[in-house]
């Protein structure tokens, strides 16, 4: 057998795989995306017609698509800089000298990582019990009065950030450690002579060196929490009053509640177009000013 | 500040993350021992009165559990080895073997990788249909038998064994299988444990696909009954927090026997990603 026939057989059965069960699918996406592909459809293929843009042009008149837009936003916006600021403290804490029993921490703080989320979120639902919640119960002992956590549409979105937060901040805190650690000690070392405090050396070292690793971690948290699904549909299936419904869920109730397949298209392609065109943007803003 | 000072507060900092970390697992543990209705009281009790098995008798006996439990294991286990089989393989080849076209090939795949499954899921879901695996382990499995990332992965693992080695085998008239048979799968074996653990947990822990493909109880895996069983037990903590416990031990203790693969699989994923 010629190398080259080999090489062909090892790559042919993979790359059948991903072409006939992904790559196809996302064109088929689009396709479907331009017609109105609903119920009936799905009954009797004659019933399909080509409407062209009007999934999309419907889409930016739908009221409930802009509220998942902006919920989506909301979790983004304040979820991604939350866990990125929770995992570069953990990394600090993990890679200072100080720091005694890094193993049995580093594992402790990543455990939640690996957990499956439909139970961590059920977990949480229940610790954030009005009632017999555990962190209402914490509150309580300082005298905050009881919140209504998932109850009400001003804390519903929150408490899903904060779950997401402790969920999560274990990956990126991983990332961001191996990042410190490959900072040259002696940058350390001569700023120590200098007489700079550990808020300057942060700044004026420990920061700058670890761009490169934190616009990967945040491009990399970026996307992922435009993928919000799991937890809304588990902690609040979406409400209280829409206020938990993301995109990926209205784009699963359009599809497999209403079987409007063609609508539902159209929210995953504008999504992938938001995804895109949010990590292209802080990927240039990211670079700029690299070279001088 | 003061040495003395500085190391109290950066441990004490890390226990208290540890803690935050932990304390929900810890509290889902105990919960999940308390007799029912225990656990719905102001305040919330930390320990079981008196510990109970009776929430996994209901959760096994009535529920179904033991079934979901099964469908978990298989799907992620069939996964695991059948993606691994067809990684390994394409891998090896984008790193070591020459053919025509290969760096086109592989930028097109590294692009796609930007792509967010969930574009796929609505066409996969009427191919998956006319194919009649909707409801059967095959909706799962068949999907994610190759994926660009433990492509991509095993890629750049597999570029650091030395050509003269391959070469050599060829030399002395080996075939292409049997040298990847005997001489490249033992030289992968670190990357063929960090994809297998990486699989399984992905796979075990998945939850949009499966909850989209799967609506007969039958196959369902445990996220998928575990979202179900939660909304129609919304009282039952204790229940709930018994099945929470049997949906994560199996991934956590996996994760803690081979942790060093993982963390390592992640580093090398993102360093290059």
């Amino acid at each position: 057998m010629s190398p080259n026939r080999a090489a062909w057989l090892f790559v042919t059965p993979a790359l059948a795989v991903i072409g006939v069960f992904f790559l196809l699918p996302v064109l088929a996406a689009f396709a479907l995306s331009l017609t109105d592909f609903d119920l009936y459809a799905l009954a009797d293929r004659d019933n399909l017609r080509f409407v062209g843009l009007g999934n999309y042009l419907d889409l930016l008149r739908t009221p409930m698509f802009w509220q998942s837009l902006g919920n989506t936003f909301y979790f983004v916006l304040v979820g991604v800089p939350l866990s990125i600021a929770v995992s570069l403290a953990a990394a600090l804490l993990l890679d200072s000298k100080l720091a005694r029993f890094k193993g049995f921490f580093r594992t402790a703080l990543f455990a939640p990582v690996v957990t499956t989320i439909v139970a961590v979120a059920v977990i949480w639902r229940y610790f954030f019990h009005t009632r017999y919640g555990l962190v209402n119960y914490t509150l309580d002992l300082v005298g905050i009065p009881p919140i209504d956590w998932l109850g009400s549409a001003d804390w519903s979105m929150p408490t899903i950030i904060l779950f997401a937060v402790w969920k999560n901040f274990g990956y990126n805190m991983i990332i961001l450690l191996a990042g410190l650690q490959a900072i040259p000690h002696d940058l350390y070392e001569a700023a120590r002579i200098d007489g700079a405090s550990f808020w300057k050396q942060l700044r004026h070292i420990t920061l700058p060196m670890l761009k490169p690793t934190m616009l990967l971690v945040a491009i990399i948290t970026t996307s992922g929490y435009f993928q919000l699904f799991a937890e809304p549909y588990v902690m609040t299936r979406g409400g209280p009053l829409q206020s938990t419904t993301s995109v990926l869920y209205f784009m699963f109730e359009e599809g497999f509640k209403w079987w409007n397949l063609g609508r539902a298209s159209a929210v995953a392609f504008l999504l992938f177009a938001l995804i895109l065109g949010v990590t292209a943007l802080m990927l240039r803003l990211g670079r700029r000013g690299e070279q001088p | 500040m003061n040495p003395r000072l500085a190391k109290v507060l950066v441990n004490g900092l890390l226990i208290g993350f540890a803690i935050v970390s932990l304390a929900p697992l810890a509290w889902m543990l105990s919960v999940s021992f308390m007799p029912a209705g225990e656990a719905s009281a102001f305040p919330p009790p930390l320990l079981p009165s008196s510990p109970t098995l009776a929430n996994y008798t209901q959760l096994f006996e009535r529920d179904g559990m033991g079934r979901y439990l099964a469908n978990s294991a298989f799907i992620a286990s069939a996964v695991t080895l059948l993606s691994l089989a067809f990684n390994l393989a394409a891998g090896y080849a984008f790193a070591k073997l020459r053919f025509k076209g290969r760096e086109r090939l592989f930028k097109t795949l590294l692009g796609a990788l930007v792509i967010p499954a969930q574009v796929a899921m609505i066409p996969l879901f009427l191919l998956m249909k006319s194919l009649g695996l909707v409801n059967s382990y095959g909706g799962i499995i068949v999907p994610a038998m190759a994926g660009i990332f433990g492509i991509f992965l095993v890629r750049q693992y597999a570029r650091s064994i030395p050509d003269e080695l391959l070469e050599a085998a060829r030399i002395d008239g080996a075939g292409e299988l049997r040298i990847f048979a005997r001489i490249v799968l033992p030289l992968l074996k670190p990357i063929i444990v960090t994809l297998a653990i990486f699989t399984f947990l992905a796979s075990w822990n998945d939850f949009m696909w499966p909850l989209i493909v799967l609506s007969d109880q039958t196959y369902q895996t445990l996220p998928v009954a575990l979202a179900s069983l939660s909304r129609e037990h919304v009282m039952d903590n204790e229940l709930m927090m018994a099945g929470s416990v049997v949906t994560i031990t199996p991934v956590l203790l996996l994760f803690l026997v081979l942790q060093r693969y993982y963390i390592q699989g992640l580093l090398l994923g993102s360093v290059k990603g």
